[in-house]
């Protein structure tokens, strides 16, 4: 995760192709593609791609994000709203549709940094790497790396928003004859002060859309900002709360079927037989669709096509797994570092320290499982889905029944979580949705994953074993800082940074079997190496006897940021007095996205000695807050996502699969668990970073230290047992 | 065909008696706003009431609730208005993705319907729905603005 740099032009024209992301000073971020559309007497003045303002004076935001509870969709037109000094109550949200136009994709190019930083991971597998041309970034319409309000929301609707807003009173000026400088924008309308004449926005739009572009539209500063910075009501919680918010698994569409799937249990096995004969037996079962890696079961019902699946005992190939455990696995992760361990020098010296880390591979756990509903008609193919890159999507189905992209129509529902589950590379529903329904063409067929097939069949949070080294000088202070860990070449290396201020650390990565499919979960690297690096700070201070807080901060001395975000954690939980009887707290800072988050975690045991989280404290350095309540929401429910992986989750292997099934064995933090959480924002004037996930990595660690300063066992592996 | 009382209404159910009444909600009626989560009656997506009793939809056979009154997300509020719950759930900024708050809202009715003022303690016991954005802080807050409200109310009535 890089810097991002502030390089977008206003103008027209397309994508840009080509470029190298990894090349200094080779990368150019494209045009956005704010352009004039011609005003038609029929339809609306389009003054953008991004936003667009009615004869009623409405301004509709169309943002090219997707909506799973992070919020953004708000906050980005709230950035739009601000710089065009737009009536908030007369703003309308609107998705994007999955189109070319809407891609934004070259938004995240800004990623390419003077640090020579590429791909960011949790992008890792849109990405060609055997180019790393960028091209491909011109076709993604992606909802990840906490980055759509930083990127599409700094970039992107403010610009758009202050060139409507420079047109608008253009527009304004040549219609009342007065210079533009004498008047003044607010809640939609144009005012001139001296003659008192005024016209709203929508009057002035078709005017305005004859303009020419203006190059460069001024931009508030933050303390111009009204609207930005308040808390508003987030657009899309209205229908949640009454039923009608309609996710990928609640299209409804005409003569409709509904598909139940079982892939193979085994990554990489293939369909080789399977008798239909017990499924077309009962009642209600149109068809058993065989797939290369999967048998489904079409039906008139969910219900039906789920109990006809379990009637069937479909023989998958072994791919060369089907011995395969979580031992095994673990134990070439172990051989990976030992054998890279003999080719260098150890630590060596008296204030040598080490300690060995390993962490799970992690399922997502969407509350909605996987699902997608698909109709292929005639050669085109029309999708209902809730992904976080509708655009890929599209290709995705477009290339599983190749056909063109252009014959397929994505219709991007609202997510019933995404984590990175729902980000490209990580498709397979939706292809096999399209393919399922080729066989029931010309009827659409709904394809829902029971939770079972969901448990077993996600794109992990990578399993990793780490070994971290430190030489502590008389003070106790690091001289040297090694991590050595297993997992992905190059991707892994920033995460794996200290914040610290310690010199030339050493970051080494090898590559280790992964046996079962990873992908991107929820802060991605950070979510590891956040666990093992602040694990390993703690250890470190307890050795050399000091205050975990002291010792932090004494290595934070030149980083004033982290060391203020720290320092309001430990003063909110009250680091320097006594915790209740039978708790102890600890702490964990770490740096992800562009934010810095610092966490106390107040710990106990309950009655039966299980590990119980009773508060929580944050405090987060994430620059400027658009929306103040969804931001805090995206912290809490971050720490939560967090604590649920440090305490309860796990996913093994056994006999080649995945062993978890449901949620007893992949349990969830609930109410009775939930600690209290208090979430406090810095004010700070730091570049934007992201929201979404920054909250997730400095849990476990916290709670890890606690579980030390309470217990004195140091805990190196998650979830977090007592012996 | 079961016939049963939905949301006030009289309707009835074209599945085999052993269907989980979620399916035939669903697919039947084309009332939607109770999820599927997990199909075992773990994570509580699919709550609804049956004669005023909050269950997990995905675990109640169709025919079990023939001759009953069943009330989804979708027949909490009245026309008018919106039940005090939901209202409460904006005023608090509960959901996130808001797959589970369907069932969150309607385990919290039966609960407060019960218990207008639960402690704590109450609420933990009683709502188990699982929330994978973690909006608990967030629920537990609106709760208690009900109770408070509720015993505001009590106290000027």
């Amino acid at each position: 995760m890089g810097k991002w740099t502030r390089r977008v032009f206003i103008g027209a024209g397309g994508l840009v192709g080509g470029g190298l992301l990894l090349g200094v000073g080779a990368v150019a971020l494209a045009p956005n593609r704010l352009r004039i559309m011609p005003a038609r007497s029929d339809a609306e003045p389009r003054l953008t791609t991004w936003i667009r303002i009615t004869q009623a004076n409405e301004v509709i935001a169309v943002i090219p994000h997707c909506e799973m509870g992070q919020g953004a969709l708000t906050g980005v037109a709230m950035m739009l709203a601000e710089e065009l000094d737009a009536d908030w109550s007369r703003v309308r949200i609107e998705e994007a549709p999955a189109e070319d136009s809407y891609a934004n994709g070259y938004m995240l190019r800004g990623f390419a940094t003077e640090a020579g930083l590429a791909v960011p991971s949790w992008l890792e597998r849109a990405v060609d790497y055997g180019s790393y041309r960028v091209a491909d970034l011109a076709g993604l319409q992606i909802t990840g790396g906490s980055s759509s309000t930083r990127a599409t929301g700094q970039f992107g609707m403010r610009v758009a928003g202050a060139t409507a807003k420079a047109m608008l009173l253009e527009a304004a000026a040549r219609r009342f004859s007065v210079p533009v400088n004498e008047l003044a924008a607010h809640d939609s309308q144009i005012v001139h002060a001296a003659s008192g004449v005024s016209a709203t926005y929508g009057e002035l739009a078709s005017d305005a859309a004859t303009l020419s572009i203006p190059e460069h539209p001024a931009l508030k500063t933050r303390d111009q900002y009204k609207l930005v910075g308040t808390p508003r009501p987030r657009h899309d919680i209205p229908s949640k709360v009454d039923g009608t918010a309609s996710y990928g698994i609640d299209v409804k569409l005409p003569e409709m079927l509904y598909a139940a799937i079982a892939a193979a249990p085994i990554p990489g096995g293939k369909l080789l037989a399977v008798d239909a004969a017990p499924a077309k037996a009962l009642a209600g079962v149109r068809e058993v669709v065989s797939l290369d890696d999967a048998v489904a079961v079409i039906a008139d019902g969910y219900w039906q096509a789920a109990q006809a699946l379990r009637a069937l005992t479909p023989e998958f190939s072994d791919p060369g797994f089907a011995t395969a455990t979580s031992e095994q696995i673990f134990a070439a992760h172990v051989a990976a570092l030992d054998g890279a361990d003999e080719r260098a020098e150890p630590p060596t010296g008296s204030g040598a320290i080490t300690a060995e880390y390993r962490v799970p591979y992690l399922a997502h756990a969407t509350m909605e499982p996987m699902c997608a509903t698909a109709r292929f008609v005639g050669g085109r193919c029309e999708v209902w889905a809730g992904t976080q890159d509708p655009l890929n999507a599209r290709r995705t189905a477009a290339a599983a029944l190749d056909i063109d992209a252009e014959d397929v129509v994505m219709h991007n529902l609202q997510l019933g979580g995404g984590f990175g589950r729902r980000l490209p590379g990580a498709f397979d529903y939706i292809e096999q949705a399209v393919r399922i329904a080729q066989a029931t063409s010309p009827r659409p067929v709904k394809l829902i994953w029971s939770r079972e097939e969901d448990m077993a069949h996600d794109y992990y949070r990578p399993a990793v074993l780490a070994r971290m080294h430190s030489v502590v000088d008389t003070e106790g202070l690091p001289r040297s800082w090694a991590s050595h860990f297993t997992g992905a070449p190059f991707l892994d290396a920033l995460a794996a940074t200290p914040i610290y201020s310690i010199e030339a650390p050493d970051i080494r990565v090898e590559a280790a079997p992964v046996h079962l499919r990873t992908g991107s979960w929820r802060s991605v690297a950070s979510s590891q190496h956040g666990f093992f690096m602040e694990s390993f700070v703690d250890e470190l201070a307890h050795a050399a006897r000091r205050n975990p807080l002291e010792y932090r901060s004494a290595l934070l001395r030149d980083k004033p940021r982290h060391l203020a975000t720290l320092q309001r954690a430990a003063a909110m939980a009250g680091w320097d007095t006594p915790p209740p009887a039978g708790r102890a707290r600890g702490i964990a800072i770490v740096e992800a996205f562009g934010t810095i988050c610092a966490q106390v975690a107040e710990v106990g045991l309950d009655a039966a000695g299980t590990i119980r989280v009773y508060r929580v404290d944050a405090a987060v350095d994430c620059g400027l807050v658009v929306n103040p309540d969804q931001a805090l929401a995206q912290v809490q429910g971050a720490i939560i996502f967090g604590l649920s992986a440090a305490l309860l989750q796990e996913i093994t292997v056994r006999d080649g699969a995945v062993v978890q099934r449901s949620f007893p064995d992949y349990d969830v933090i609930r109410l009775a668990t939930a600690p209290r959480l208090n979430v406090e924002f810095l004010r700070s004037d730091a570049p934007m970073g992201g929201l979404g996930e920054p909250g997730v990595p400095p849990i476990a660690p916290a709670v890890a230290n606690a579980v030390f300063a309470l217990t004195g066992q140091r805990l190196r592996s998650l979830p977090l047992r007592l012996a | 065909m079961i016939e049963l009382t939905l949301n006030g209404k009289p309707v009835r159910l074209d599945v085999t008696p052993e269907t989980p009444l979620l399916w035939a909600i669903r697919e039947q009626t084309g009332l939607t706003g109770t999820k599927f989560g997990c199909g075992i009656g773990a994570c509580g997506a699919c709550t609804v009431h049956i004669d005023g009793v909050a269950l997990r939809a995905c675990v109640v056979p169709a025919g079990g609730v023939a001759g009953r009154s069943v009330t989804t997300i979708e027949g909490l509020a009245s026309p008018a208005h919106l039940h005090a719950i939901q209202a409460a759930w904006i005023e608090h900024q509960v959901p996130q993705c808001g797959y589970c708050q369907s069932g969150m809202i309607m385990a919290v009715a039966a609960l407060l319907a019960g218990n207008p003022t639960p402690s704590d303690a109450d609420i933990d016991a009683s709502i188990t729905n699982i929330c994978r954005c973690g909006t608990y802080e967030r629920i537990r807050r609106a709760i208690h603005s009900l109770a408070a409200k509720h015993t505001e109310g009590a106290q000027h009535g």
